[in-house]
């Protein structure tokens, strides 16, 4: 048997499982996105664009998603940052490992039990009973926009903290004793040295937790109450409940293809940022 | 700064602590400590609709993760000797597999595999032999196997891969040059190197699997899962069951966690 068969052997179960699970699958929603709704529930092959004209429809799901996917992004990487500076240039070495193991470990345990842990400290008998002994009264923190914030933060800020926690631990440390030693005061050499090094890590860490809030359902779903939902909200809804397959698949293409234009969009400005970095250190 | 840090962990554990004191709790209230007890924990385990999901969940994770690691790091090691348009396009399968939403690979295997049931249904019910009743095609538990193991085989690949590249080519040159078959090198070098990899990845598509909801939500059919059983119960209302089942369910992830960290790191002490 020649290398090249013992090759192809190898990979035909992937292969094979790739088409059948993934290629075959998204093409069936993709040609499912031109068709129409069959009376009994199914679809009928069409060529026709009646589900996207139909999407606004469905606004203010996308409006949900792209408001709050963004701010969540944003203010996991607020709270991550500090942490990751932390982990890798102030924490004793000793610890550096176990420490990051531990923000690490939450991510890859349960979500749904995780969020669930917010709706019992979010629910009445929780926080908000707290601030009523303390004289804040009638205050309701679950399912508003505020506690799927907050499930969203808890769930991804790990994956958050990760990427720039690598960028920041691969930073040579004589920069910044560099730095210091001509004369630049601690918070610019932070803005100066530290902050544009770490670029990589903040894009990738933004990079992962947009991409995965832009499919959110879970949180939403628990936290928001039926009150605050994303398109993955408005998906459950039209395969599960109203079993609108064609319009769904629109829904569905839409979502996919908005993510597809923002990461590239995203890809490509912080190329250039990196890009004109380089030129900056070149002179 | 310390201080942030202390809280930030408390704001990471305190939820998750919360889940499991109550889970302990004796009372009938969710929400108010009334003394110790694990009648909560006898409660869950005796509840047959909890067995069910949890063994569903358990076969489901095992065969997936079995799958997603042979068939992975069979790919992987492929991968390694293949250049030109084959490789490029298997590294887009698995980007697509690893970037598409999962909300969206549930709604494509169901409305795909649905299709294609429909389709392959009639033409069973045709060619099987008059008088015995055909075998239906249908979502189930091997649909969810199937959608598992093709989001998990990518995963398998990319942590392989890594392993496969940090190994030293001299080694399985050198087996080589000693006259030992490809398959021989494979077995006493390649595999040996790269074996802490694929337990690791085994484990972590365990975990994975173990805890996914979204794609089960989808694919699974008439099956219940243990992440659906506890997302339906929490529709119905917080129960001290749930923080028991949850605090079992997170310890569990927790030791194969632990485990899988661990054997990375041996590894990759071993082959440096």
């Amino acid at each position: 048997m020649t290398q090249r068969t013992r090759n192809w052997l190898l990979l035909a179960p992937a292969g094979t499982w790739f088409l059948v699970m993934l290629i075959v699958p998204l093409t069936v929603v993709f040609i499912f996105s031109f068709g129409e709704r069959a009376p009994s529930g199914g679809v009928v092959l069409a060529l026709t664009f009646e589900q996207y004209a139909n999407l606004p429809a469905r606004w203010a799901a996308f409006k949900n998603t792209m408001t709050l996917a963004p701010i969540g992004t944003l203010s996991a990487l607020i709270i991550a940052y500090p942490l990751a500076y932390f982990l890798a240039v102030k924490a004793n070495p000793r610890w550096k490992t176990i420490l990051l193991v531990l923000v690490i470990v939450p991510f890859w345990t349960s979500i749904l039990i995780r969020s669930y842990a917010w709706i019992f400290l979010l629910g009445g008998r929780g926080i908000p009973a707290l601030l009523e002994w303390v004289g804040i009264e009638g205050l309701r923190l679950i399912n508003t926009p505020f506690a799927v914030l907050v499930g969203i933060i808890y769930g991804y800020l790990p994956l958050m903290v990760f990427p720039i926690f690598v960028s920041l631990d691969k930073l040579d440390k004589r920069l910044l004793e560099a730095s210091s030693d001509l004369g630049a005061k601690p918070w610019k050499t932070f803005l100066q040295v530290t902050l544009p090094l770490s670029i990589p890590g903040i894009a990738t860490g933004c990079m992962l937790v947009f991409i995965l809030l832009m499919g959110e359902y879970l949180i939403p779903a628990l936290l928001g109450g039926g009150k605050v939902f994303f398109v993955g909200n408005a998906l459950v809804d039209l395969f599960l409940q109203s079993r609108n397959w064609a319009y769904g698949s629109a829904v569905a293409v839409t979502l996919v293809v908005i993510m597809l234009i923002t990461v590239t969009i995203y890809m490509r400005l912080i190329s250039r940022l990196g890009a004109s970095r380089e030129d900056v250190s070149i002179m | 700064m310390r201080f942030y840090a202390i809280c930030v962990y408390l704001f990471l554990y305190i939820p998750i602590g919360v889940i499991a004191l109550f889970s302990f709790n004796a009372g009938r209230h969710a929400s108010q400590l009334q003394g110790f007890s694990t009648k909560w924990y006898g409660k869950a385990l005796s509840n047959p609709f909890v067995m069910d999901a949890l063994e569903t969940s358990l076969t489901v994770a095992f065969c997936s993760a079995l799958f997603a690691s042979v068939f992975g790091t069979m790919a992987a090691v492929a991968l390694q000797g293949i250049r030109g348009p084959v490789r490029v396009a298997f590294d887009m399968l698995i980007y697509v597999a690893v970037m598409i939403p999962g909300i969206v690979i549930g709604i494509a295997t169901l409305i795909g595999l649905v299709t294609v049931f429909d389709q392959l249904n009639p033409l069973i019910a045709a060619i099987w032999p008059e008088g015995f009743n055909p075998p239906k095609l249908r979502m189930g538990i091997g649909s969810l196997i199937a959608a598992h193991t093709m989001f998990l085989m990518a995963l398998v690949v990319i942590i392989v891969r890594a392993r496969l590249a940090g190994m030293d080519r001299a080694l399985t040159e050198a087996s080589s040059d000693l006259y030992a078959t490809p398959m021989g090198t494979f077995r006493q070098v390649t595999l040996p190197m790269i074996f802490p990899a694929i337990l690791a990845g085994f484990l972590l598509s365990f975990t994975f699997s173990f805890d996914d909801f979204i794609i089960a939500f989808f694919v699974a059919g008439s099956e219940t899962t243990l992440p659906i059983y506890v997302f339906s119960s929490i529709r119905r209302g917080v129960t001290p069951e749930i923080n028991a089942i949850g605090t079992m369910v997170m310890g569990v992830s927790l030791l194969l966690l632990i485990s899988a960290q661990l054997l990375l790191q041996r590894g990759g002490r071993k082959s440096r």
